[in-house]
Parts: structure tokens; C-alpha cells; sequence
């Protein structure tokens, strides 16, 4: 009998594309666990000589040390997620008007109205953000949470705008029509039938803006110092000597983002994603 | 009374005129069916009428109720859409429901008033079931009933059975005519399938262009056309053209440009002398398979025709015949198949020859 030899060499392929996958994935993942624990890690040995987890406990202020850079990050973390949080609020009270209306309505140059959103992440970040630290200076904003939280929304707000344009256009108009023929009013219509449709969708552009916030650097670096401290801008100051201190918060900063891909991947379905771009 | 009437509506997309003029009425109870090619105004009319299009001109009543400037809502209208539309986060039931809770009626009339209308739509028992869960065809009919649970004034069908497959279609056609029947409730259909215009319809409106074609009864359309329009829509018909050479009441002689004489029916007023076009239509014509002889000693309309093609369609043969310099559509039974080159003469019936003015080229 002749052996097929095709199947099994596309079987051995996919098998390999899996793993490779699987190691991109995890792989920095476990390097940082690796580290974070980590008291002493020289060149060769493949695993660290000594582990501690006295670099979770500084981090997570159960314990205090003198060294540099070791400090709780417990505040750091809950003025990121505040943050967070409000920009979601923000960004997501604007931006589902706004894609609402870019998908049921002919807005004149509404590809240029989303193309402008899209600009500040388009542009090169750190000379947009020294004008905006100028400008907030002179405006009183600069070191604010305020501002911070500004800056968040206008990054977070093209993530906004064309995710929910795109989930509403994903819904049928005759959806909302046929809920008006049976005599709902507009507001009722959109209220009843068009939110709990584009819901699903409307809960991955909020993730993502939260995603955004959350781990946004550049912006924050520039018009929060040195009165706002996020996360991101404290992985940034001990990464340079202390490396475990730094995989404990670059692990925690990951932590949240890969937790809602998979929430996202369970919740969305492919048509409402499809109808983006 | 729910008469539906339609005084000079006019709709324009930017240049194009979608609806010039249009003036239809619907008697209470009727059920009239827009046809037409795409294009031609139909579903404009439609939403129209159901509040979604705002006409640039004209009034639309029900009854003494002037609703032109009244929102869907509060037309009083029912709708069935093309694609459904059906609310995939709710159940049959809550689909059903959803307009009597806006309506504030109370749950246990509701539960009647659901039941009631599942068992005219065939679907006793689906209450609890997703619209996910049931096919192309159980769709359509939750959607119906979703329309008809509110009892309203007017019912609009927008080519509903239009994204269903040839053997559903064709049973759907008898419910939808047979629901009808049984609920009287004034309809105003769009589609563009003929067969199915003239299963269901009271009368039909033929549309082109903004315009009404024409508008009558489905036979009075099919075997009477008054232009030239509604003769080719209708049927598969081929013109043969000529000269109108003399009316006697209900019998037109027409000369044809080969110098043959064609007995038919005159249609759309046509007068001696002027230029008109006959519609041939495959079951008026019959084959007489015997051989060639003198064409004009057979009998009226009898001509010797030559066959171009042939093809097989299960229930008839299809057939191009020549017949001089032009071709015509022919049936024949499926026992004797002709074969491309034979000759044979066909007689063409007077009865089912309606000649229609030629349009101006």
C-alpha cells in the first residue's frame, strides 16, 4: 500500500506552526515570570540559580525595601485602571453617537471625519506630545490627571469611532425599521433592538480603549510627569536597573490585555468585526 | 375603511425621478401587487407608504386619514421585509409580542393574540424557538405574523418571498394568497415575479420608470396588455411587427412587414394605418407536425416556420422558430422532439394574439 506522504507533511506543518506560535506567544511571557522571580540569573544557566518572591512583595507593597526603584506599585496601578476607567466612560459617550450616526446617516466626508481620528495614532507620538504639553501647560492642565485623561481619550477615541461605526453598520436598518413599523418611536427602536444587537461590539471597542489607556506611555510620559504616575511611566523607571522589578509590572500590565483578547474572542462574533475598514 | 390612496406622489434621487406622478388606489381589502423590472419604483412607492421615504411630492391617505406627514410608527402599517428582519436576540414569541408591549396590552392577551397568529402562519408551538433556529421559510412566516398580530390598517410585503428557493416560493405564494383570503386585510405587495403577481393578486400595477404601465386584473394585464411594455413583461413574448390593416370590434388584422396577415385582438386603442406590434406567446401557438404545404391554406394565422433550436425543459420542449425574418417562442410536447433545420407549420391562436401599439423607436 502507498503511503500518502502529503497529508502528514501538512499535518507535521500545521503541527509546527502551532508550536511556533505557542512559543511567541508565551515565550516573553515566561521569560518575564522567570525574571520577576529571579534573585540571582547569570549567563548560562538556562533557569535562575535562586528564586524569590520578594520583588511581588515589594511591588504589591506587602513588604518595603531600600532598594532603588523598589517601591509599591499598588498606587500606580489603581490610578492607571481610574484612568482607565474614565476614559472608557468619555471616549465611549462620544464615540457611540458618533459611530452611530458615520454608519446610519451620508455624513458628508465621512470617510475624512474617521480618517481624522485615526490621526494621532498615525502621526510620529513625541512631537504631537510635546506641543500638547505646551499647549496643556499654558492651559493649566499640564502634570493633571485631567489632562492625562484627555490625552487617553484622543488616542483611545479612533479605536472608539471605528469599531462602533463598524458594528452598527453590521446591523440591518431594516432591524430598526421593522421594530418602527410595529409602532416603537425611534429612541425606543435603538434602545430595544439596535444596542442589544451591537452590544457584543460595542463591549470590544470599550476593551480596547481600556487596553489603550491602560498601557499608554508616550502621552502620558509627556503631559502627566511628574505629578501622574501610571503604571506604564513606573515600568519605565525601574526597568533600567532593576529587572525583575520590571517583569512584575510588565506582567501585570499583560496580564489584563490577554485576559480580554480572550474575552473578546468569546464574545464578538466575526460579523460584527468584519465590517470594519 | 382602509382604502389606500396614492394622489401624485412624486420621489427624486438627486436626477433621477424614482416616482413621477403616481396615483394608485387600493380598495379595502384588495391586494394589489407592484411589478415591474428593477427600477421602476416599486419598492419607492413602498416605503413611501410605510414612512421610511419622504416623497418630494404628493398626499397618501388611509381612509379619511391624511398620513403623509405622520412617522412609521404611527401609520398603523404593517411590513414584512425581503430579508426578514426578524430580532435574532429575541424568541418568536418576544418577536411577536414586542409591538403589543409597546401597546401596553396585557400578558395574557398577548399570549392568546401569539397563539392565535402562530396557527394562521402554520407555526403552532415555535414560541420559545430563536430565529437562528428556523428556515428561510418559518422566518417568513414569523415575520408575517409579525405583522398581522397588530391588526393593521394596511399590510406591506416587500418581495418578501424573494430570497426563498424556487419549491418554497412557489408554496409560500398559495399561503400568503390563502391568508389573505382569510384576514381581508388591504395589502399592497411588491415583487418582481410575475407567476407569483398573478397566484396571489386582486390586480396588478405594472410599473416602469415612476410610471403605471398599467393596472387591472391579472388576466385583463396578461391577455391584454395596452402597450407595448406590459405585452413583452408579461408571459415570454416575441412581437412580430407591422402595420395595423383593418379593426372590426373585437378582431384586428395586422400586416405583418413580410406581407403576412395576423389575425389578433386589438389592445391600447390602436387605429387602421398605424404601426403595431403582435405578441407571441409560446401557448398560443400550435405546432402542427405535419409536412410543409402552403402556408396560407391552413386556416388563419398559419404560417410555415423553420426550427432554429430546441431545448429540453422537463415538462416541454423549448423552441426558437424562424417564421420568415423573425423568430418566435414555441412549446412543444416532450413526444415528438424537433429537431433544428425541420420545417413545420404553426398556427397561431386569434384569441391569445394581443396587438399592442409599437412604441415610437
Amino acid at each position: 500500500m502507498k503511503l500518502n506522504y502529503r497529508p502528514i507533511l501538512i499535518k507535521t506543518f500545521e503541527l509546527v506552526l502551532l508550536v511556533l506560535s505557542f512559543l511567541i506567544i508565551f515565550g516573553p511571557m515566561t521569560s518575564l515570570f522567570l525574571w520577576s522571580v529571579a534573585q540571582k540569573w547569570y549567563w548560562p544557566h538556562p533557569l535562575p540559580q535562586e528564586i524569590t518572591f520578594a520583588y511581588w512583595k515589594q511591588a504589591l507593597g506587602i513588604e518595603k525595601s531600600l532598594a532603588i526603584g523598589a517601591v509599591s506599585i499598588v498606587p500606580a496601578f489603581l490610578l492607571s485602571v481610574g484612568i482607565a476607567i474614565v476614559t472608557v466612560i468619555i471616549s465611549m459617550a462620544l464615540a457611540i453617537p458618533a459611530g452611530y450616526a458615520l454608519a446610519k446617516y451620508r455624513i458628508p466626508f465621512g470617510t475624512l471625519v474617521m480618517f481624522l481620528f485615526l490621526m494621532p495614532n498615525a502621526f510620529p507620538q513625541q512631537p504631537i506630545f510635546v506641543n500638547v504639553l505646551q499647549m496643556f501647560t499654558r492651559m493649566g492642565l499640564a502634570g493633571t490627571v485631567p489632562g492625562v485623561i484627555l490625552v487617553h481619550i484622543l488616542l483611545g477615541l479612533v479605536f472608539g469611532v471605528w469599531i462602533t461605526s463598524a458594528t452598527f453598520r453590521s446591523i440591518p436598518p431594516s432591524m430598526e425599521e421593522a421594530a418602527r413599523s410595529v409602532g416603537a418611536t425611534a429612541p425606543k427602536a435603538f434602545f430595544r433592538i439596535t444596542l442589544p444587537l451591537a452590544a457584543p461590539g460595542l463591549l470590544a471597542s470599550s476593551v480596547f480603549v481600556f487596553i489603550t489607556s491602560l498601557d499608554e506611555f508616550t502621552g502620558t510620559f509627556f503631559v502627566g510627569l511628574p505629578f501622574v504616575q501610571t503604571l506604564p511611566l513606573t515600568l519605565y523607571s525601574s526597568s533600567g536597573y532593576n529587572m525583575q522589578f520590571a517583569s512584575v509590572i510588565a506582567l501585570i500590565l499583560l496580564v489584563p490585555s490577554i485576559l480580554f483578547m480572550f474575552l473578546i474572542q468569546r464574545v464578538l462574533k466575526a460579523e460584527y468585526v468584519g465590517g470594519m475598514g | 375603511m382602509s382604502e389606500l390612496r396614492m394622489e401624485n406622489l412624486v420621489a427624486r434621487y438627486g436626477k433621477v425621478t424614482a416616482l413621477d406622478r403616481l396615483n394608485l388606489t387600493i380598495k379595502d381589502g384588495e391586494l394589489v401587487t407592484l411589478l415591474g423590472p428593477s427600477g421602476c419604483g416599486k419598492t419607492t412607492t413602498l416605503r413611501s407608504v410605510s414612512g421610511f421615504l419622504k416623497p418630494d411630492e404628493g398626499e397618501i391617505y388611509i381612509g379619511n386619514r391624511n398620513i403623509t406627514d405622520i412617522p412609521p410608527e404611527k401609520r398603523g402599517i404593517g411590513l414584512v421585509f425581503q430579508n426578514y428582519a426578524l430580532w435574532p436576540h429575541m424568541t418568536v414569541f418576544q418577536n411577536l409580542a414586542f409591538g403589543l408591549e409597546l401597546r401596553k396590552v396585557p400578558m395574557e392577551e398577548i399570549k392568546k393574540r401569539v397563539r392565535t397568529v402562530l396557527s394562521v402562519v402554520k407555526l403552532e408551538g415555535y414560541e420559545d424557538r430563536y430565529p437562528r433556529q428556523l428556515s428561510g421559510g418559518q422566518q417568513q412566516r414569523v415575520a408575517l405574523a409579525r405583522a398581522i398580530i397588530l391588526e393593521p390598517d394596511i399590510l406591506l410585503l416587500d418581495e418578501p418571498l424573494s430570497n426563498l428557493d424556487a419549491l418554497l416560493r412557489e408554496q409560500m405564494r398559495f399561503e400568503i394568497a390563502q391568508i389573505h383570503k382569510r384576514l381581508g386585510i388591504t395589502t399592497l405587495y411588491v415583487t418582481h415575479d410575475q407567476t407569483e403577481a398573478m397566484v396571489i393578486s386582486d390586480r396588478i400595477v405594472i410599473m416602469k420608470d415612476g410610471k403605471v404601465m398599467q393596472d387591472g386584473k391579472p388576466e385583463e394585464i396578461y391577455l391584454r396588455p395596452k402597450n407595448r411594455f406590459v405585452a413583452g413583461f408579461m408571459g415570454t413574448t416575441t412581437f412580430l411587427e407591422g402595420k395595423v390593416q383593418s379593426i372590426q370590434g373585437d378582431t384586428c388584422i395586422l400586416q405583418t412587414s413580410e406581407g403576412w396577415e395576423l389575425k389578433g385582438i386589438p389592445c391600447g386603442g390602436i387605429t387602421p394605418g398605424s404601426k403595431a406590434s403582435a405578441a407571441v406567446r409560446p401557448e398560443a401557438v400550435e405546432i402542427l407536425y405535419s409536412p410543409v404545404a402552403s402556408s396560407k391554406g391552413k386556416g388563419e394565422n398559419s404560417f410555415e416556420a423553420e426550427v432554429d433550436s430546441s431545448y429540453f425543459t422537463g415538462e416541454v420542449i423549448d423552441y426558437h422558430f424562424r417564421l420568415g425574418g423573425s423568430f418566435i417562442r414555441v412549446r412543444g410536447d416532450t413526444k415528438r422532439i424537433l429537431k433544428p433545420g425541420e420545417k413545420v407549420t404553426v398556427r397561431i391562436d386569434s384569441d391569445r394574439l394581443p396587438i399592442v401599439p409599437a412604441e415610437p423607436l
